[in-house]
């Protein structure tokens, strides 16, 4: 892709958002004189088979907001629906697994373990799911295999370059086949070529019918990938584009 | 996860060798001190417990350990004689002649006067010469120690002469006795001999050594000779510990120790549990990834208890290992001969290291615990 498309504004209806779904979701730290309010009333959301970009200034609140929509953070009030659960519907050690189940994360730094293989650090959500290392391993192989990174499959993260560990992390965050993937500013850490060959893999392995990839970035090189744009500022979403692709 | 957990442990190989060295050498500290120190109390009683054909001693009502003798009347031997349950009794002498050699060269000794008849308190071994020799005249075994002692650098050899008290007495055995508190030769003599080695008093019976009958208890048989006797009656064991107690109270060894092994355990221990802290909190994304991932509390919590146990577990055997070695290394030397790894010391330092490795991990997990796992997409 060389040329970006053409963007138009458009308030998508929240029908559309059958993946993830905010209403009016607020979120605040600290209480009296040390409260902060860092989401104040946010509307957004994500649909299946696409790639929805939250985008914003830095201190705007798209972190908190991935962190309350992958149950990271509980929201202080509003409405949030995630691939079909009410926030409140699971607690405790069912938020964690369904978290572990349908749910998986590239970040800005990888969070890849040192002490691991590509392969062994791609099967991580298997293994924590039950699968047994051999297996989970094998899978994760193929994974790396399929994103072209099956020759470093038992290499350690620390001889791989940064795009290389952010396509172990890609693989990491599929192996499972999870239903949303959420991406921290995948390519924040890389220069534009590797960063948008990261993104090309991302649009092309983790966009599938029955899955949704919401990715937080900064970076309008790579806006031309995604399906809608949710411009965030000041803890809301001001407005909301949809990527004529 | 077990496998992730050690994986995470063992990936900085400097930091992991230093968690475990710190615990291996905290571990070592604490058994090598506890050992010497419980050898060196041992000591106190060697002499006692080298006599295995007595299980009562009888003494002066006011002696309260082995050096610390006021000789008894010779009818006092008769009177424990006397005593029902006694299968025998028989007189010991205890003396600190100074011996010296045809050299020139001197010491104090710890000079034992046996039976004359029964010889019973002959040392429990014998590294040259017989036994039965020291019913000749005018003749003592000797422990290899204070062979040593008083011929530096030269071979034990049988038939050389000690002079006491204008006294010439042949060495005719060289024994393996257990080392004294104090690095004096150990002599064993026949009581009629002994007593003139050490000059003459009007009283030279130290102890009365007795056996029980079998089916008497030595505690029993003990508590009836006091009774019956006025005298003071411990059993071995009883008067090993008196000893014991008495260096304990008395000396400034107990303090010394003391203080070398609470700094051991406070600095090793201080610096293995710091260490795995710091390891943990090094460690911190990474728990908070696999807590975004959805790695449940209880499966954090096992991996860090799995990774403080595989730590101290390894250290701890590495600095028994290290004890150990040093023991048998030791254990040769005349010095220190009879101070080894006490299996009580390894046991009690294994369990302190359990609490350690308990109270390191709670401290490690609780910071786990409390972590954010939104703290990863900062």
């Amino acid at each position: 892709m060389t040329t970006a498309p053409e963007i138009q504004k458009t308030v998508l209806p929240n029908e559309r958002w059958d993946a993830v779904a905010c209403r009016g979701v607020k979120k605040h730290f600290g209480e009296g004189d040390a409260r902060v309010e860092v989401l104040r009333g946010v509307d957004f959301g994500a649909t299946l088979g696409e790639m929805t970009f939250l985008v914003g200034p830095s201190g705007c609140g798209k972190t908190t907001l991935i962190s309350v929509i992958a149950g990271l953070l509980d929201p202080s009030e509003g409405q949030l629906d995630v691939l079909g659960h009410g926030h409140g519907e699971l607690n405790g050690t069912a938020r964690v697994l369904f978290r572990r189940r349908n749910l998986g994360f590239v970040f800005q730094q990888y969070n890849l373990l040192p002490s691991l293989t590509a392969a062994e650090n791609a099967a991580v959500p298997l293994i924590a799911d039950g699968v047994r290392r051999g297996v989970a391993v094998k899978r994760a192989t193929e994974l790396l295999d399929r994103l072209g990174m099956g020759d470093k499959a038992g290499v350690m993260p620390k001889v791989l370059s940064g795009g290389q560990q952010q396509r172990v992390a890609l693989a990491r965050a599929l192996v499972h086949e999870p239903r949303l993937i959420i991406c921290d500013e995948p390519t924040a850490a890389l220069d534009h070529k590797t960063g948008e060959s990261v993104m090309q893999l991302l649009a092309t392995a983790a966009v599938a019918p029955d899955r949704a990839v919401i990715v937080v970035t900064h970076d309008n090189r790579v806006f031309h990938h995604a399906h809608t744009i949710a411009h965030m500022d000041d803890g809301v979403v001001t407005h909301i584009e949809s990527n004529q692709h | 996860m077990n496998y992730i957990a050690l994986q995470m442990l063992m990936a900085d190989r400097a930091k992991y060798f230093g968690l475990i060295f710190a615990f291996a050498f905290s571990t070592f500290l604490l058994e090598n001190q506890v050992s010497i120190f419980s050898g060196i109390m041992k000591r106190t009683g060697s002499q006692i417990l080298d006599v295995t054909d007595a299980d009562v001693w009888v003494m002066d009502p006011y002696t309260e350990y082995f050096e610390q003798t006021k000789a008894l009347k010779d009818t006092d031997l008769n009177r424990v004689r006397g005593v029902f349950g006694v299968e025998y009794a028989v007189r010991l002498f205890k003396g600190n002649p100074t011996a010296k050699t045809e050299g020139g060269k001197f010491a104090s000794t710890f000079t034992m006067g046996l039976d004359d008849s029964t010889m019973i308190g002959l040392p429990r071994r014998m590294l040259m010469g017989r036994k039965e020799d020291l019913k000749l005249a005018n003749s003592v075994l000797i422990d290899k120690a204070g062979y040593e002692l008083l011929y530096p650098g030269e071979p034990l050899e049988l038939g050389r002469r000690l002079e006491m008290n204008d006294h010439v007495a042949t060495i005719v055995g060289i024994s393996d006795a257990e080392a004294p508190f104090v690095s004096f030769p150990v002599i064993h003599a026949r009581y009629s001999e002994a007593v003139n080695f050490q000059g003459k008093e009007r009283n030279q019976l130290s102890y009365v050594l007795v056996r029980s009958k079998p089916g008497v208890g030595a505690e029993m048989l003990a508590r009836r000779i006091e009774k019956e006797t006025g005298l003071k009656a411990r059993t071995t064991r009883e008067f090993v510990w008196d000893c014991v107690v008495y260096y304990l109270k008395n000396t400034g060894i107990p303090v010394n120790f003391g203080i070398t092994i609470a700094v051991a355990l406070i600095v090793g221990l201080s610096v293995s549990g710091q260490t795995f802290y710091m390891f943990t909190v090094e460690n911190m994304r990474q728990f908070g990834a696999l807590k975004a991932i959805g790695v449940t509390n209880p499966r954090l919590v096992t991996m860090v208890l799995l990774q403080a146990l595989v730590a101290g577990a390894i250290g701890y055997a590495l600095g028994t290992a290290m004890a150990a070695l040093f023991f048998d290394l030791t254990g040769s030397q005349t010095a220190t001969r009879g101070i080894v790894l006490l299996w009580e010391a390894a046991v009690g330092v294994g369990i302190l290291m359990a609490v350690v490795v308990a109270v390191v991990a709670t401290l490690s997990v609780r910071k786990v615990l409390v972590l954010e796992p939104a703290s990863v997409f900062r």
